[in-house]
């Protein structure tokens, strides 16, 4: 009860501290000092604690149990696992809206305290555009999400967290991902305020990359724990579904990480300056453009908390105006640096990354038309399409081939202008990267030609950064750590799905299936009782063809509030491959259905994926924070 | 003055998009196109989903009672949102549905299936999409009325909504 007061009050007191931090960075704007004033930072500072006070009070309101609160009652329940009661807070929409809130005031204080050597009125104008972000979330909270609404009379029992919700990989995700998300708006900001004081420079380049890297870390991270809850918790077998809500994540990871790269080239060379720009403002923009997609019910999808369309509107409103705002600064104060512009060589590591830029913006163009197109068709026409996963598949995967070829070439050349070194040893792992993949695959998949091309592409990328790892020793790892990682990414995935294998059946007690590599016995099931949940465990042997056998017990859960029957996989994992046990009930029978799936390099999928980020973590150390 | 005409080109861009997902966000999530005149549903052979053999079309539709064809895939998500509504359809004894399996992996729809549960009397795959074409459907998912002497009298685009299951219940009464 308390603490639901509160909160409500420190979110109104926090609203306040941003009108105010707002004059205040005004009035300094003009003043001759050279370093900000303090009223500044401990203005932020308050901000945060205010924003902070509000997240705990939440969180309080959500251990407690406290039904009188809406969002409490409506996502939580006693009898929940204190972890679930915590996680909950930001498993809706109310408390995900906090955590925006939270995420915005940490990085905007986190920034003044790292900027101390950058130019006064650069830091302030970040300040201040991040405060219209900032103002923006805050009347949206307030006005459509409030997450301290008052309930009465007390409800004595809440309704309970969606039980796919419950999960650990879960809970962690989206504060994770959101740093990544929403850490795009100090980007935004930063260079917002970099073009009306003309100062998107080298100097620019190497004070945001850290930025850039930090948000990008977090994203990939972030996107990897939703994909390996989305494998084993929704019992479906894969790990990216081309889900409306797992493009909107993808689509700025996309434009963060040509950012990343062309940053580099900034900071190199100072050329690529309105693309840097353009990018950064994009990158917010299709975080916020996902927000709005996800949460005004435009979309069906699993993360669809709320169908308000008030909330909606205002997110639609809230992001044209910063579109509008952003792409006016954009064109009333940026001049391009005409005399670089014709610097480019043909064959030189930032025509390289360009050319690797376009493709990415290609990639983006395909899941964003296909993300959106269903809507736009919808209201034009009134038909109603929905766009699968062969979609992107035919058109983003043969795009590849070009794609990884110039990354495996261009971080081999120089700077500025260069030419092919070690040009036969390249030729050489060319080769054996070909030949390699031919004897791999040519039993195994009938699009040989096609799958050759592809594959031997990722081993040539795979290779040459294996061969720098070794050369080159520590210089430049992290890039090297990096493209090993994406390489490995894209192998595990196209192994992945070449060589998986699955079996559906219906199965009762102490029955065999034989199928042609083995056999599946059913021994038992077992009854087990937890505070939250009923679950029947079912217990299979597995016997290969050289006799091996490993035991896989699956479940079904039925949870109790609210009423939901989740199955649960049983997933053996090795280096080599996953085994993957699910079973659901047949209605009315004494037969489970059961699906057994082998998917060889799963895990490699997840490794490579924190190889991806640990090449990021190396090169943001390497550059001191 | 190419810059302006820039501008003015991004703002009737960004002017259109807003429009669109504004009525988006107003547009019911439904559509039923005229039907006109009558059609009968003509003759084919289709493979079945559980049996995997080959059945006409004829021995589908042969009980003298309302039908629904439903077109559906386990990929589209609209068609999990309108599910419930179907199973809520199939205890009424005076209508049959038939299932159209659109473009789908046989395994994945199986597994919809088993996780949603069976609505329909029967499945039949249509693995290209041909037989959906023709039906005349305009996409996934989409529903179909066919009345005692074989004729489609009404089809629904996109997901079913409890509207529509109570005008589908007036239909066949």
């Amino acid at each position: 009860m308390l603490a639901n007061q509160i909160g409500y009050y420190s979110l109104i007191l926090g609203l306040l501290v941003s009108v105010l931090l707002c004059g205040v960075s005004i009035k300094d704007f003009n003043n001759k000092n050279k370093q900000i004033s303090q009223n500044i930072l401990s203005l932020s500072f308050l901000q945060l604690v205010f924003v902070i006070v509000s997240f705990l009070s939440l969180i309080i309101s959500f251990i407690n149990s406290d039904f009188s609160n809406e969002t409490v009652f409506n996502n939580s329940h006693t009898t929940k696992p204190l972890f679930y009661k915590i996680s909950g807070t930001w498993g809706n929409h109310e408390g995900s809206l906090l955590l925006w809130l939270l995420v915005l005031t940490i990085f905007i204080f986190l920034f003044l305290i790292k900027s101390r050597k950058q130019p006064k009125k650069y830091r302030i104008l970040t300040l201040l555009f991040q405060q219209v972000i900032i103002i923006g979330f805050f009347l949206f909270v307030l006005m459509t999400s409030n997450p301290f609404n008052y309930l009465f009379p007390i409800p004595r029992e809440g309704l309970g967290l969606n039980p796919i919700l419950q999960d650990p990989a879960l809970a962690i995700h989206p504060p994770i991902l959101y740093l990544g998300y929403v850490g795009t708006s100090i980007i935004f900001s930063s260079s917002l305020a970099a073009v009306t004081q003309s100062y998107v420079s080298k100097q620019w380049g190497q004070h945001i990359q850290k930025w850039v890297l930090v948000s990008w870390i977090f994203l990939t991270i972030g996107i990897m724990l939703g994909s390996i809850w989305a494998y084993y918790e929704l019992g479906w077998g894969g790990f990216w579904f081309w889900d409306p809500v797992e493009n909107v994540s993808l689509m700025p990871w996309i434009t963060l990480t040509a950012l990343l790269h062309c940053i580099v080239v900034l900071e190199r060379r100072g050329v690529l300056t309105s693309w840097v720009v353009i990018l950064s403002i994009t990158t917010f923009t299709l975080s916020m453009c996902g927000t709005f997609l996800v949460r005004s019910g435009i979309l069906n999808s699993v993360h669809t908390f709320a169908n308000d369309p008030a909330r909606g509107i205002f997110i639609l409103i809230f992001l044209f105006v910063l579109i509008a705002l952003s792409l006016g600064i954009f064109f009333m104060f940026h001049k391009e640096n005409k005399k670089s512009l014709n610097n480019f060589f043909w064959l030189s590591r930032e025509t390289s990354i360009l050319i690797n830029n376009w493709f990415m913006m290609y990639f983006l163009a395909v899941v964003l038309i296909g993300t959106v197109y269903p809507i736009f068709l919808d209201v034009i026409s009134s038909e109603k399409i929905s766009v699968g996963p062969p979609f992107y598949q035919k058109l983003i995967v043969p795009f590849l081939i070009p794609f990884l070829l110039f990354m495996s070439l261009g971080p081999r050349l120089k700077w500025i202008k260069s030419k092919i070194e070690n040009r036969n040893s390249l030729i050489m792992i060319f080769i054996v990267s070909v030949m390699l993949t031919f004897f791999i695959i040519k039993n195994l998949t009938a699009d040989l030609l096609f799958y050759t091309v592809l594959i031997s592409a990722t081993f040539f990328l795979f290779f040459t950064n294996l061969k720098e790892l070794f050369i080159k020793k520590f210089n430049n790892i992290s890039q090297i750590v990096s493209h090993l990682g994406f390489s490995l990414l894209i192998l595990s995935i196209l192994f992945n799905s070449i060589l998986s294998s699955e079996i559906i059946t219906n199965i009762k007690i102490g029955e065999k299936y034989d199928y042609d590599k083995g056999e599946i016995f059913f021994k038992k099931t077992e009854e087990r009782k937890e505070s939250n949940f009923n679950s029947i465990i079912a217990f299979f042997e597995i016997k290969d063809k050289n006799g091996k056998t490993i035991e896989l017990k699956p479940e079904i859960r039925i949870y109790n509030q609210p009423v939901i029957i989740t199955s649960e996989a049983d997933i053996k994992t090795t280096l080599l491959e996953d085994k993957f046990l699910v079973m659901n009930l047949v209605k009315g029978n004494e037969y489970f259905n059961i699906r057994y799936q082998v998917k060889p390099f799963m895990v490699w999928i997840w490794i490579s994926v924190i190889l991806l980020s640990l090449g990021g973590l190396m090169s943001l150390f390497k550059r001191k924070i | 003055m190419k810059n302006k005409f820039s501008i003015f080109v991004i703002i009737i861009f960004l002017s259109f998009c807003f429009v669109i997902f504004y009525e988006g966000l107003n547009t019911p999530k439904t559509y039923t196109p005229k039907v006109n005149g009558k059609k009968n549903i003509q003759t084919f052979k289709v493979k079945d989903f559980d049996s995997n053999n080959y059945i006409n079309s004829d021995k589908i539709f042969e009980d003298n009672i309302f039908y629904i064809v439903n077109i559906w895939a386990s990929w589209c998500v609209p068609c999990r949102v309108e599910h419930p509504l179907l199973m809520e359809l199939s205890k009424n004894q005076s209508i049959k549905i038939i299932g159209l399996n659109y473009k789908d992996n046989l395994s994945n729809a199986k597994n919809f299936i088993n996780k949603f549960g069976n609505p329909y009397s029967k499945i039949l795959i249509d693995s290209d999409g041909t037989l959906s074409i023709e039906f005349g459907a305009y996409g996934v998912p989409e529903t179909f009325i066919i009345d005692k002497k074989k004729k489609i009298i009404k089809n629904y685009v996109g997901p079913i909504n409890q509207e529509i299951v109570d005008e589908i219940k007036l239909i066949i009464k």
